[in-house]
């Protein structure tokens, strides 16, 4: 772990958060957009915005090639994904219905849309919060499914 | 140019979410789980994210526009409507399910193998079955 020099979660986590945030800074100071993933990769799937297309894109691929060099040196935090397939299909649909819906998820109405104090961001991240946390009390202490 | 921000904006933000372990779908249930073993790494991230989105949203109200010309985005004209409460509370809940959100979903592409895959196709069908829906609601 190139990483151990730090001793606790909280502390990767403020790092990493700092990335995310310094990454939508120059997006939005630079290009002048927003960077909310369910509106990028949404847009780009189903051609609702061409003319950023070619941004969106390359958004998408710095997403999937960054991390994918930081996995292939093998100093890489682990990754754990549930290998339920029920649960993997429903969460996935109900996660793409739901962003599109909402025209956010935890990177556009969370990180950009709070920082902004845009009343549409707070909502809807109490909500998905609120949501995400009563499903998780079903779902695995009353249900026991995950 | 654009492009290369774009990339580079990419592929910060996904260094971000393995950093701060958020690809990590267990840490993530581990914070929506209130009831049981809590995890609040979930907090930091978002704060820190937040911090440096502070400074950036002050620095657009001294600029006309962004350094490449284009105009800052406006705000929503939408309000708080039934799109978005519903919306949120289905994304909440199948975020609970399995711990991806769309971001980490796709950086999942790089290393959740299989199952980080199935989850990105689920997610657009998702994506596409809104927009289908929206189209014949109208």
């Amino acid at each position: 772990m190139i990483f151990a020099a730090l001793p606790t979660d909280w502390l990767y986590g403020l790092l990493g958060g700092l990335m995310i945030g310094t990454a939508g800074s120059v997006l939005l100071l630079v290009n002048g957009r927003i960077m909310g993933i369910s509106g990028i990769f949404g847009d780009m799937i189903d051609g609702s915005s061409r003319s950023k297309l070619a941004e969106n894109a390359a958004l998408v691929a710095g997403l999937i090639v960054f991390p994918a060099l930081f996995a292939a040196t093998g100093a890489a935090p682990a990754t754990l994904i549930t290998g339920d397939w029920l649960l993997i299909v429903i969460g996935g649909l109900l996660v793409g219905f739901g962003t599109r819906m909402a025209n956010g998820c935890t990177s556009g109405h969370g990180v950009c849309g709070i920082s902004r104090m845009s009343p549409r961001g707070i909502v809807a991240t109490l909500i998905y919060l609120t949501a995400g946390g009563v499903t998780m009390l079903l779902a695995r202490h009353v249900l026991t499914v995950i | 140019m654009r492009l290369l921000i774009s990339f580079l904006v990419g592929g910060l933000f996904g260094l971000g979410l393995m950093v701060s372990g958020m690809t990590d779908t267990t840490k993530v249930q581990g914070w929506l789980d209130v009831f049981g073993a809590w995890d609040p790494t979930l907090a930091f991230v978002m704060g820190g994210a937040i911090l440096p989105m502070l400074a950036a949203w002050q620095l657009t109200r001294r600029r006309r526009s962004a350094v490449l010309g284009t105009p800052f985005p406006p705000k929503s004209t939408l309000g708080i409507d039934r799109q978005i409460l519903l919306g949120s509370i289905l994304f909440g809940a199948g975020w609970a399910l399995v711990g991806l959100c769309p971001g980490p979903a796709i950086a999942s592409l790089s290393y959740g193998g299989t199952e980080g895959l199935a989850f990105l196709i689920a997610m657009a069908t998702g994506m596409l079955l809104l927009r289908l829906w929206q189209r014949c609601a109208q």
